[in-house]
């Protein structure tokens, strides 16, 4: 255990079976199911996950947390910790050396809590010691005298006359527009006419719904290492989502230059949304400066519970019309999302909950807003699919109600409303690429039933583990109903409101013992989806070779931005693709110089790199690449960019604000045991369209892991936060609970390739749309079931049996 | 104290272990054997599954002290222990869709690499370490034993289907080579 | 913190004698979790992995004599025989993992509510083996559990064994959970037919400050198959005393609302398990009975 553990370079080769002779496309590249670069190391166990890292002298640093959720800290004694043997260094607030606070869009999060608490579980102090149990104990001799606060838990609590306003001097860029201090942001949409629309409509349906506060519960607990350097500055390893973004929250509060903070990218054991926000970053970074020793921090699951945001709980208030034929009149609505104490992602999620109110249909009349509260809450942030996923409960519910009232079946009702490509979004954005929203719904109702009384064996005895209940023995078929419910969903792609979204990619062409060899170097956060696997994809598509080595991401390359809103592959992967086509550009620049008076077709045909070669699109080898490169290397970097988006009217919420739009569609198959008030989903099926798939593989997991979590909401999966105390009730894997492989259904995927001529490839972003229809599938599946109206998630088993 | 055992068939020693830390930290933190992964430590999770003495647990729940003097195999040790079990299967990357990636592997985690049972991986080396437990005791489970098999290991990415495909894949190729 | 390994039963009990605080450790599925958390830092751990005997049962003419290390999977194949409902509730426990280590002794050490274990042992009946240096004592396991995570033991005694009765009849086991692996009881029944004594036993778990028996209910289904004749016609149970059964087995429950469940739903669902576990359980006795008189 000499050398330190720490992330290194992924190398990726074909097959030794595919020989180094081929034509035509490139064996490996975009379209195929290229398996994993890291798959290897992460079934052997060598992968190093950001837990996993060690160094030489290392120190553990472990946080002190607030147990009140708003509370005046009196005075702080660290004496006791500082003084127990094996103890190193204990920060508190009055030792930060610069910038106090930190924020992913408004900089209101402190780094150590500064004289006041805001939400249960907030950092107070750090301790590092030799051993984490050392530095356990010592931080339980912290002295902390909190006087408790009134806390703010909700809408009414928050908004009213005398509450406490918990960021006061707010200086943000929101804080001009929100109606009162403790509202983060707040976004209208408005289109149409809604009175005379209202005043049309043959059935209107008004519904009020909830959405309880999810977990992302990635298995790798937020962890890193940061190691201080000779030069004054330090260098993190870390599991994040966005080293970039971390980079710039970080270095202030060091009081470091951005160059002597050097961050690379270990092993992340999932993220979705909850990785996006600082969590150790900076507290370790701080310990290793002022120990001079290398420290790790590794959150347990009951901290990782605390260490990050939440997706934002929602109640929304919806109003649809439509008229005798079926056809939406209006949508009116109201979407009030918790952003707990901090703002984190808050003002991106409310855009998001406002703009995608209505839902993939067309209607002409809409008044909607969203808004965020600041809170005593947990903070809540970012997670797939967020401030969609709310919006497309509440949205979805409200469609099967009024196809009731229609009486028309749901699907159908669905299909005559669907907008398709060349619609208007209520902000006013025209939908330009295709929206197969009618398509998708009818390749999932099209699907095969799966068989009734799927729990019975031949000999007609009941499967425990196929029935609501499962191993528990709860039913052997008794009170068990069947139920199908339907739904479809929108999700925006990439940073949207006029953000400059962008990505880099450094790309080197290079002959390495006698073979070309591509190298990719970015920073974008590989955390499972497999960006990985993709960038070597399109490196041997553009490049025409087999071997591509993949550079750990770090901050040595310029920002690939956030892996989240379902934006890597196609920020990241037009960066790749993009660098690739400049250096192909370059190589055939060389080839001209050296090349060119031996042969008219490098100055008449269209030529490609293939199998190594330089050819012409008629299929012509003009030379090995090995030839034209030589000793030389082509190297370049350079910043990709997708249109630009705008932001949204602050009053009408009008703007071309999003970049691209995703769509799936999900059917439920569900049975319940209408006495016990236990579901056992039995399939989830989905159809989405992609675009392109540059990896079919991937694009399904991604498809099979967002409808999971949609379960998770649907069924079990709730932060349950104490309304009077503000506290976390249960911060474990005991109690908040994600589905096991006995809770996931079979999960058929039906993927449309349908191009999107302005994304490279023609691909859509993928991993969000299925997180969003999943949860109002299941519950419409329920509801159809047990006739229970079911406006919350996740649906518990009390809802269903009225106790 | 000191606590010795033996882990993947080579005799381990580590020293200064405090007294309620879990084998799961002395894998990781002492013996230099982090593939055992750190993701509930409360036994809800699975991915810190082992084998000690030849059972499957979780090593977060076993006190450093209580492995003293037992055999442990991790995830570290799956590919040495298929080829002991089947000297003859195992070692050539032939039947594995990608070989010059997946040779030394051993069959169920070359099934994990090719069906795309793989996203962010914390899971799974516990997961590994449980489907290889049930492929050597039931060699054509079943899609429920292979549910029941594996209803201690949670994942958070793949939604588990590409996960039963994987296990489905080892069965198979399994069954070829008889 | 101090870590003990004894090698024998009588150094285990020595120990014990000695420190009086120490926590004994045999699975770790609970004892592992607290001190992970930082919940529980011991003087001493009492580690019993070492004590063959504890891992050890015998199947006598009347009781199984558990040991009380003896894992749930062990309960899950050798003795569903004799043990019928006791292998069932061990089948819910945790995951396979979890089954490997845990065990009915340390379930009954720990005497949280929720053990899987303790509405089966309850219902087919039982004793604890409690040993000290002192002496051994029998504790009916009715009386084991005292109080919220509290037992009947003296600070120097272990458990040593548990004396679950042999099934003379069908017995069942039903758990609510709010997932379908993996979960700890939102409340659980547990209940066996006993023939030969013409009583059936019940066990509550997870729905009351300990587990406990629904004796109204038991009582009342006693006297009702006594007074029908049931048991010797093995006739249908009427769906109404089906029904009254489940009521009063849901009175007997005196549940609290929590995070995994109200008080509400923990009764309701005691009740339609008991409805439940008593129609399977008396179909499985309508059936052996049937098999018996035509041989």
């Amino acid at each position: 255990m000499g050398t330190p553990r720490v992330p290194t370079g992924l190398p990726t080769d074909l097959p030794a079976g595919t020989g180094p002779a081929w034509a035509g496309p490139a064996p490996g590249g975009v379209g195929e199911s290229t398996l994993r670069p890291d798959g290897t190391l992460k079934v052997t166990g060598e992968f190093a996950y950001a837990s996993d890292l060690w160094h030489e002298d290392m120190l553990w640093g472990h946080t002190l947390r607030s147990p009140h959720a708003h509370a005046r800290i009196r005075s702080v004694d660290v004496s006791g910790a500082l003084a127990t043997p094996g103890v190193r260094a204990v920060l508190t607030h009055a030792d930060l050396p610069a910038a106090t606070r930190y924020g992913l869009e408004i900089e209101d999060t402190p780094v150590l809590a500064d004289g006041v608490v805001r939400y249960h579980g907030e950092p107070v102090a750090l301790v590092a010691a030799d051993h984490p149990e050392t530095a356990r104990r010592a931080a339980a001799k912290i002295e902390v005298a909190y006087e408790p606060l009134p806390v703010v838990t909700g809408e009414a609590s928050a908004l009213a006359p005398g509450a406490p306003v918990l960021h006061p001097g707010r200086t943000d860029a929101h804080a001009r527009h929100v109606p009162h201090p403790n509202v983060v942001h707040r976004q209208p949409v408005r289109r149409g006419d809604v009175a005379a629309a209202r005043a049309r409509a043959d059935v209107i349906v008004t519904g009020d719904y909830e959405v309880g506060m999810q977990d992302q519960a990635f298995l790798g607990p937020e962890s890193g290492l940061a190691v201080p350097a000779e030069d004054g500055g330090v260098d993190l390893y870390v599991a994040t989502q966005w080293l970039h973004a971390d980079l710039r929250q970080i270095a202030p509060v060091l009081g470091l230059p951005e160059d002597k903070v050097r961050m690379t990218l270990s092993g992340v054991g999932g993220a979705f949304g909850g990785r996006e926000d600082l969590s150790m970053q900076a507290h370790a970074c701080l310990l290793a400066l002022r120990t001079g020793r290398p420290v790790k921090m590794v959150y347990n699951r009951f901290e990782s519970f605390f260490g990050h945001v939440h997706r934002h709980p929602a109640r929304l208030h919806y109003e649809h019309g439509a008229t005798e034929d079926g056809r939406l009149t209006h949508v009116a609505c109201r979407i009030v999302l918790d952003g707990g104490a901090y703002a984190s992602s808050s003002p991106a999620v409310v855009g998001n909950a406002a703009s995608l109110s209505a839902g993939p249909y067309v209607v002409d009349a809409v008044d909607a807003e969203a808004l965020a509260l600041y809170t005593n809450n947990p903070p809540c942030g970012a997670m797939r699919g967020f401030g969609a996923v709310q919006a497309c409960f509440a949205y979805e519910a409200q469609m099967d109600r009024l196809a009731a009232a229609l009486g028309l079946d749901p699907v159908e009702f669905r299909q005559r409303n669907a907008m398709s490509e060349g619609a208007v979004m209520p902000t006013g954005q025209v939908v330009d690429s295709p929206a197969p929203v009618a398509e998708l719904l009818r390749r999932v109702k099209a699907m095969p039933l799966p068989p009734e009384r799927q729990w019975e064996s031949a000999g007609g005895a009941a499967d425990v583990r196929a029935l609501p209940g499962g191993l528990s023995n709860t039913t052997h078929g008794e009170g068990v109903v069947r139920g199908v419910g339907y739904a479809v969903g929108i999700k925006n792609v990439g940073f949207s409101e006029g953000f400059d979204d962008y990505s880099t990619a450094r790309v080197r062409l290079e002959v390495v013992g006698g073979r070309p060899v591509a190298t990719v170097h970015t920073a974008m956060a590989e955390v499972g989806q497999g960006g990985v696997t993709v960038h070597a994809q399109i490196a041997r598509t553009e490049l025409g070779v087999e071997q591509v080595t993949l550079r750990p991401a770090d901050t040595r390359v310029g920002s690939a931005g956030s892996t989240s809103a379902s934006r890597q592959t196609y920020v990241t992967g037009g960066a790749v693709r993009h660098a690739c086509e400049a250096v192909r550009e370059r190589v055939l620049e060389l080839g001209r110089a050296r090349f060119g008076t031996y042969h008219p077709a490098w100055a008449t045909a269209e030529l490609l790199l293939e199998g190594g070669k330089v050819t012409t699109d008629g299929g012509e080898v003009l030379a090995d690449l090995a030839e034209v490169l030589g000793s030389d290397a082509v190297d370049l970097e350079l910043v990709w960019r997708h249109r630009p988006t705008e932001p949204f009217d602050l009053v009408t919420g009008q703007g071309d604000g999003h970049v691209q739009y995703s769509f799936a569609a999900h059917r439920a198959v569900v049975e319940v045991d209408t006495e016990l008030g236990l579901v056992k989903v039995v399939e989830l099926a989905c159809a989405q369209d992609v675009g392109k798939a540059l990896n079919p593989l991937s694009v399904a997991g991604q498809i099979h892991g967002g409808t999971t979590q949609g379960l998770g909401l649907a069924v079990m999966e709730e932060i349950v936060v104490d309304p009077v105390t503000a506290k976390v009730r249960n911060p474990s894997f005991t109690d908040y609970l994600i589905p096991t492989i006995l809770d996931t259904p079979t999960l058929p995927v039906d993927i449309l390739e349908l191009a999107d001529t302005h994304a490279p490839y023609g691909l859509r972003g993928v991993g969000e749309a299925p997180t969003l229809s999943s949860t109002p599938a299941v519950v419409a599946a329920i509801r159809a079931a047990t006739g229970l109206p079911l406006a919350r998630v996740p649906v518990r088993p009390e809802h269903l049996t009225g106790t | 104290m000191r606590v010795n055992c033996t882990v993947n068939g080579r005799p381990r020693e580590a020293d200064d272990v405090w007294e309620g830390e879990s084998l799961l930290y002395v894998l990781r933190e002492r013996l230099g054997l982090p593939g055992s992964k750190n993701a509930c430590e409360q036994g809800e999770c699975g991915s810190c599954t082992v084998r000690l003495d030849g059972e499957l647990v979780c090593a977060c729940l076993v006190a450093a002290g209580q492995a003293e003097g037992r055999e442990v195999v991790t995830v570290e040790g799956l590919a040495e222990l298929a080829a002991q079990r089947a000297p003859d299967a195992g070692a050539a990357g032939d039947q594995g869709r990608d070989g010059a990636q997946t040779a030394g592997l051993s069959p169920v985690q070359r099934a994990f690499v090719d069906a795309g049972a793989v996203q962010c991986g914390f899971c799974t080396p516990g997961l590994l370490v449980a489907a290889d437990d049930l492929l050597a005791r039931v060699p054509d489970p079943s899609d429920a034993d292979i549910r029941e098999a594996l209803s201690g290991n949670l994942c958070r990415c793949t939604g588990y289907e590409k996960i039963l495909d994987a296990v489905r894949l080892a069965a198979a190729r399994a069954g070829e080579t008889v | 913190m101090d870590f003990l390994r004894p090698g024998t039963w009588e150094e285990a009990l020595a120990a014990k004698a000695e420190h009086p605080s120490a926590v004994p450790l045999a699975g770790g599925t609970d004892v592992m979790v607290e001190i992970n958390f930082d919940h529980r830092r011991p003087e001493y751990l009492l580690d019993l992995n070492r004590i063959g005997d504890l891992y050890e049962w015998e199947v006598g003419e009347r009781d199984v004599r558990l040991g009380a290390s003896v894992p749930y999977t062990r309960i899950m194949e050798n003795l569903r025989g004799p043990l019928p409902g006791l292998a069932l509730a061990a089948h819910t426990v945790g995951s396979p993992q979890i089954r490997n280590r845990g065990s009915v002794g340390g379930n009954l050490g720990a005497a949280s509510p929720a053990g899987d274990s303790h509405p089966a042992l309850l219902a087919a009946g039982a004793e604890v083996e409690a040993e000290s240096v002192r002496g051994t004592r029998l504790i009916p396991v009715e009386r084991f559990y005292t109080g919220v995570k509290r037992n009947a033991l003296e600070p120097d005694e272990l458990i040593r064994a548990v004396r679950v009765r042999k099934a003379d009849g069908p017995q069942q086991f039903a758990k609510v959970g709010t997932r379908n692996a993996m979960v700890i009881a939102v409340c659980a029944f547990g209940l066996a037919l006993h023939p030969r004594a013409r009583a059936v036993r019940t066990g509550i778990g997870s729905a009351a400050p300990t587990p406990l028996r629904a004796r109204a209910a038991e009582e009342f289904l006693d006297a009702a198959l006594a007074e029908g004749g049931f048991w010797d016609s093995g006739r249908d149970l009427p769906p109404s005393l089906v029904r009254q059964f489940g009521e009063l087995a849901a009175g007997s429950c005196n549940p609290i609302d929590d995070v995994r469940g109200s008080a509400r739903y923990r009764r309701h669902a005691v009740g339609v398990m008991a409805r439940r576990t008593l129609g399977w359980a008396w179909d499985a006795y309508r059936g052996s009975e049937r098999t018996t008189r035509c041989a």
